[in-house]
């Protein structure tokens, strides 16, 4: 096991990263120049990075699958991003920020970094602002802010129901003008397939170019992904239906180590499964949880009833209701953190409760709000996410309360890097989703937009200098040397082999296969168990994949069964391993729940004798058990305890 | 419910393209349209045919990318929806379900149902920002905004790039598309030192990637998923207006 | 400002203003031929014609309005041209959106109101300027204009009221259209502008065509 060195600056939590801003090796201007930065992914992370260095005066490439960057899934984050501006004068503060990150989390983040995140909070909102980001505003023509999950303060930035749009949009911006500077270059329709290591070091990628088929080479100075997150392992998932997790897993199998992938995060409010054609969900945003209230029928009778579609929401009496979220956790009541609001939607329909006719549906009331606020104000406050569910389902949920389940969202686990978002690769930086860093093993709503941006605006452009800095001298690398020939030879056979299977079942029958043991084995309770069983069956999936599956079409050509291939090729062995990870950790913490490892009412019980690391797998080769190395989470600023939301 | 399907086929760009008709049976009101399109793609990969290419990614309304004409109208035959929205539910059992791809010059066909809308991107890159450095910026609240402001701008802003717009207009204009992010950035106060410099720039390059003029028809309105109102297409043609005239 | 003329907009907004100027230019000629109902003997309208015929300022504008009414529909069919150009391939279903037939169909209700513009020249502009008819004392201004409006060439008629339907069309799209182009409208007045084109078109064409319709009946009476 090798002993991980995080470079995490010495002295108190709050200067820790001043100090490492005042102190760490500059480019100067002339020099910036001669350098070249691939950044994978146009989501907030990447846009955002590419865009800030390419102000910086670096030659940055930036690459993404869709036609155009503004598609990257950030777009699609509805409900808000976090700063602790304390706009509000509600008592917040960066230090407040830092500890409800780090508890919501359940302490399985590193302290320095989640404390660098609260700084940078602030610095965010106020570029987004300057950018042109028309977030919501008060009558007076201040900043308006809502409360989210996890939080006792209201901190939440928005802009309607579509704040990841707008802040992409504006990274975007931001983007499309280096573009016109000619500081950035953009390739569309690629999927970077691999990535190329020089003398130890990330100097380039593989890419595939997916109009043409062809197997394209680009080197630089630094790698930096930002490809998102691997929800899409579970089939059915909020994400997109091309996010994908290829570059990271091949980064993996490269040697850069993946920490923590059993730390996934389930969305309490996403709308229901309805048939098995279904290609994906939709998550109806955590906001909702502000104004509307979670329940399902106090009499399991009338449970059976609406799930036979005997009687609707509205015919059960309010004292017949169990609003079990207030009911349970009376301090923080709708607005518990994510893991433990889905948990508990889970157990109510486990025992039978479930509100739909599969029984796996709670309500979400608004009728109270309304009568509280009226209509209107509902309307403006969430119109656009109501409108959204009736178009989805049909049922206008101003009058009859929406259906809710949990649902695959987020993944806190990905590629370790350490304070300067590099991965154990020399060169190959990680940032926004795609790596572990900030959120532990739970995420607070609200901060994946923090964190994307803080990564790519405030802090790799420091980090990835003081990198740069010492390959001033290293000339720019030809892509015909032996390496880049190597790994293209690697994504090209690799291409040949699953053309050439030429088996029966099409991509989406394995990728439906390996959901469904996700989500019943690896999903939002595990056990011993649960999880040999379904490393066993990922096996077999993935023999199977290999000698079944059925790609028509060619190679050099538009081919979208060859691009899903690839990237569920790739799912199958990224399911392994989190089920692996899973199975390691025999504790429960925030996503990860071991039924084995509970208090006696049902919560979440943590093992920080045992598990108060980063599990940051290491890749040993093809159908090697992956090498666990461990790094200790210390705790300097907060005591360990419990999370209780009572 | 059944259907039948014709539907644009073309290799790729230099292929002359022509519909072929495909049978559907024993789909569900519930699906979606590009849930029955998969189920589509997976019957005809199990029979060794070669799958439908249409552009597709979020499947919840907000990236842009799907893009299908259908039965005469973009995102098809339901209002302020894309098509990943689109239900089956609003077709009529049995019907006939014609589905082309985007129809423009500017917007050559790619393959099948997928065009390339990469002329959007450089329309914006031309100057659809606000030149504002990373790190630079005042405190968020330094400028008050009035929220009826705030909000006509976001109304501006919540456009997709999807591209109906084009798609519905006779001329294919685009002038909605870049109405939505001139208006946007000239009615705040961040946005408004370049505002002349940027209608100028942007116009410029609409007319160079080939687009047509507006002529006003309201189509664009009509078939716009987020409903961006040609009221900011007067305040595109005003603020052009103004930009040359104090030139 | 070069580039003005030449981009889009610029072009647009060019198109917009000579609309414009026509459309002024219906309101005046309308209250000239309501003279004609006003006075039957027809004493004022020749009074009128005589002053149109003789002021020096009438007679520069007569040109500024033949010069505005070709450069509007030489434009008007060269940006129609150019915006075809837009689309190589055509859609095989044609647009079910929900917009008006007169907003999508203006070179063609323009091509047709051209047609009988022509004969419309012939018969009066044609007849007062190049003929003697006039001088010869043959008949007056009065009587050459409403002259055609008779029961025994109904034909005419009809094909003159439905010429101002079809300008009524044109107008429709055309007033609120120009407001849109030089950029006088925004979110309250889009729905205003749209009902004041539609009024401002009913006007025309009802007032154009109950004139024409007034003679004609009163030649089936005598």
């Amino acid at each position: 096991m090798t002993t991980i060195n995080a470079r995490i600056p010495e002295g108190p939590i709050d200067k820790k990263w001043t100090q490492f801003k005042s102190t760490c090796k500059l480019v100067s201007p002339a020099n910036k120049t001669k350098l070249d930065i691939i950044v994978v992914g146009t989501g907030l992370a990447g846009a955002s990075a590419a865009a800030s260095l390419g102000e910086l005066g670096y030659n940055v490439k930036v690459f993404c699958y869709q036609d155009s960057p503004r598609r990257a899934h950030s777009i699609a984050a509805q409900g808000g991003i976090n700063a602790a501006k304390n706009y509000q004068n509600d008592g917040d503060s960066v230090y407040r920020l830092f500890l409800d990150t780090l508890k919501g989390g359940d302490y399985r983040s590193r302290e320095a970094n989640v404390y660098r995140l609260a700084e940078i909070s602030n610095q965010i909102i106020d570029h987004c602002v300057a950018q042109g980001v028309p977030f919501a505003r008060d009558y007076a023509g201040y900043l308006d802010n809502r409360s989210f999950g996890g939080a006792q303060v209201s901190r939440t930035f928005y802009a309607r129901g579509q704040t990841g749009q707008q802040l992409l949009l504006g990274a975007y911006g931001s983007l499309n003008r280096q573009i016109k500077e000619g500081k950035v270059k953009l390739y569309q329709r690629r999927d970077v397939l691999n990535i190329v290591i020089v003398n130890g070091k990330a100097r380039g990628i593989i890419a595939r170019n997916l109009v043409t088929g062809e197997i394209e080479r680009y080197s630089a100075h630094a790698v930096v992904l930002a490809s998102g997150g691997y929800g899409n392992v579970y089939y059915l998932s909020t994400n997109a239906m091309g996010s994908n997790a290829t570059v990271i897993w091949q980064a993996y199998k490269k040697g850069a180590w993946f920490a923590n992938p059993c730390f996934t995060q389930i969305h309490p409010t996403c709308i229901p499964v309805h048939g098995d054609y279904q290609s994906k969900l939709t998550l109806m945003s955590e906001s909702l949880r502000n104004d509307g209230r979670i329940w399902v029928p106090k009499d399991i009778e009338d449970a059976r009833k609406l799930q036979r579609g005997e009687i609707k929401a509205n015919d059960i009496p309010e004292e017949k209701r169990d609003y079990y979220l207030e009911r349970r956790y009376p301090a923080f009541g709708n607005l518990v953190p994510r893991d433990i609001a889905s948990r508990a939607a889970k157990e109510r329909c486990d025992a039978g409760y479930g509100v739909n006719n599969t029984g796996l549906a709670v309500f979400l009331d608004f009728s109270d709000a309304i009568k509280r606020l009226g209509k209107e104000e509902i309307e403006r406050r969430y119109g656009n996410l109501f409108q959204m569910y009736e178009k989805i389902t049909a049922e206008n949920p101003y009058e009859t309360p929406m259906m809710i389940y949990p649902a695959v969202h987020y993944t806190m686990g990905g590629l370790w890097v350490d304070y300067h978002l590099m991965s154990n690769i020399p060169g190959l930086f990680v940032i926004g989703e795609a790596n572990f860093s900030d959120h532990g093993a739970n995420r607070l709503g609200a901060s994946a937009l923090m964190q994307g941006l803080a990564d790519g605006y405030f802090i790799l452009p420091y980090t990835i200098g003081h990198y740069l800095a010492d390959m001033v001298k290293e000339p720019r690398i030809d892509t015909k040397t032996n390496e880049f020939e190597q790994t293209s030879k690697e994504v090209v056979d690799r291409i040949d082999q699953l053309i050439s299977i030429k088996g029966t079942e099409p991509v989406d029958y394995y990728h439906k296969k390996l959901g469904k043991i996700m989500w019943d084995n690896v999903g939002m309770s595990r056990t011993e168990q649960s999880l040999t069983e379904a490393i066993k069956v990922i096996k077999e999936i993935k023999q199977e994949f290999w000698k079944n599956v059925k790609i028509p079409g060619k190679i050099d050509e538009y081919n979208a069964e060859l691009e899903k291939a690839w990237r569920v090729a790739d799912f199958i062995e990224l399911g392994e391993l989190i089920a692996i990870d899973a199975l390691h950790r025999r504790e429960s913490c925030g996503g990860h729940f071991r039924e084995e490892s509970q208090t006696e009412d049902g919560e979440a019980k943590r093992n920080d004798q045992e598990f108060a690391y980063v599990a940051a797998w290491e890749y040993q080769g093809k159908d090697k058990e992956p090498l666990l190395n461990k790094e200790d989470l210390i705790f300097n600023e907060v005591q360990l305890v419990q999370r209780n939301y009572k | 419910m059944n259907f039948t399907l014709k539907i644009w086929r073309q290799a790729n760009p230099k292929d002359k393209g022509r519909f072929e008709i495909y049978k559907i049976e024993n789909i569900s009101p519930d699906a979606s349209f590009l849930e029955m399109l998969d189920i589509l793609n997976e019957k005809l990969i199990r029979e060794g045919k070669d799958p439908v290419a249409f552009d597709h990614d979020c499947r919840e309304g907000i990236c842009g990318m799907c893009s299908l004409y259908i039965n005469g109208r973009p995102h098809g035959p339901d209002d302020d929806v894309t098509t990943c929205q689109l239900h089956m539910r609003k077709f009529k059992d049995g019907e006939t379900i014609t589905i082309e791809p985007w129809r423009a010059a500017a917007f050559p066909v790619v393959k099948d149902l997928i065009v390339d809308r990469n002329a959007f991107d450089k329309i914006l890159q031309a100057g659809g920002f606000i030149s504002v450095n990373t790190g630079s910026a005042p405190d968020a609240n330094a400028i008050p905004i009035p929220s009826h402001i705030a909000e006509e701008a976001f109304d501006a802003a919540a456009c997709i790039g999807c591209g109906a717009c084009v798609a519905a207009c006779k001329n294919s204009s685009a002038m909605l598309f870049v109405a939505a992010k001139v208006s946007h950035l000239a009615l705040l106060p961040q946005g408004r030192i370049e505002a002349a410099k940027r209608v100028k720039a942007m116009i410029a390059k609409m007319d160079e990637l080939g687009f047509g003029s507006c002529t006003n028809t309201g189509a664009c309105e009509a078939e716009c998923p987020k409903n961006i109102s040609i009221a900011h297409i007067a305040r595109l043609n005003r603020e052009f207006l103004c930009a040359n005239i104090k030139e | 400002m070069a580039n003005f003329f030449n981009s889009s907009v610029g072009k647009k907004i060019i198109m917009s203003l000579s609309g414009l100027f026509l459309i002024l230019f219906l309101l005046v000629h309308l209250s000239i031929n309501f003279l004609t109902v006003v006075d039957p003997s027809g004493k004022l309208f020749n009074q009128a014609s005589e002053f149109m015929e003789t002021n020096p300022f009438i007679f520069v504008m007569q040109f500024v309005l033949a010069a505005g009414f070709l450069f509007h529909i030489f434009y008007g069919t060269w940006l129609t041209l150019q915006n075809r150009k837009t689309r190589p391939v055509p859609y095989a279903v044609s647009t079910q959106s929900n917009v008006s037939w007169s907003s999508q169909n203006m070179w063609i209700t323009g091509a047709v109101i051209l047609g009988f513009l022509v004969l419309h020249l012939y018969n009066y502009f044609y007849k007062l300027k190049f003929t003697d008819l006039i001088e010869s004392g043959q008949m007056t201004e009065f009587e050459l204009v409403t002259g055609l409006f008779h029961v025994n060439n109904w034909i005419y008629t009809l094909l003159y009221v439905s010429w101002f339907i079809i300008l009524g069309l044109h107008l429709n799209h055309a007033l609120q259209s120009a407001f849109q182009t030089i950029g006088l409208n925004n979110q309250q007045w889009l729905n205003r502008l749209k009902w004041l084109s539609s009024i401002y078109a009913i006007f025309i064409t009802i007032g154009f065509s109950t004139i024409s319709l007034y003679f004609f009946i009163r030649s089936i009476l005598n």
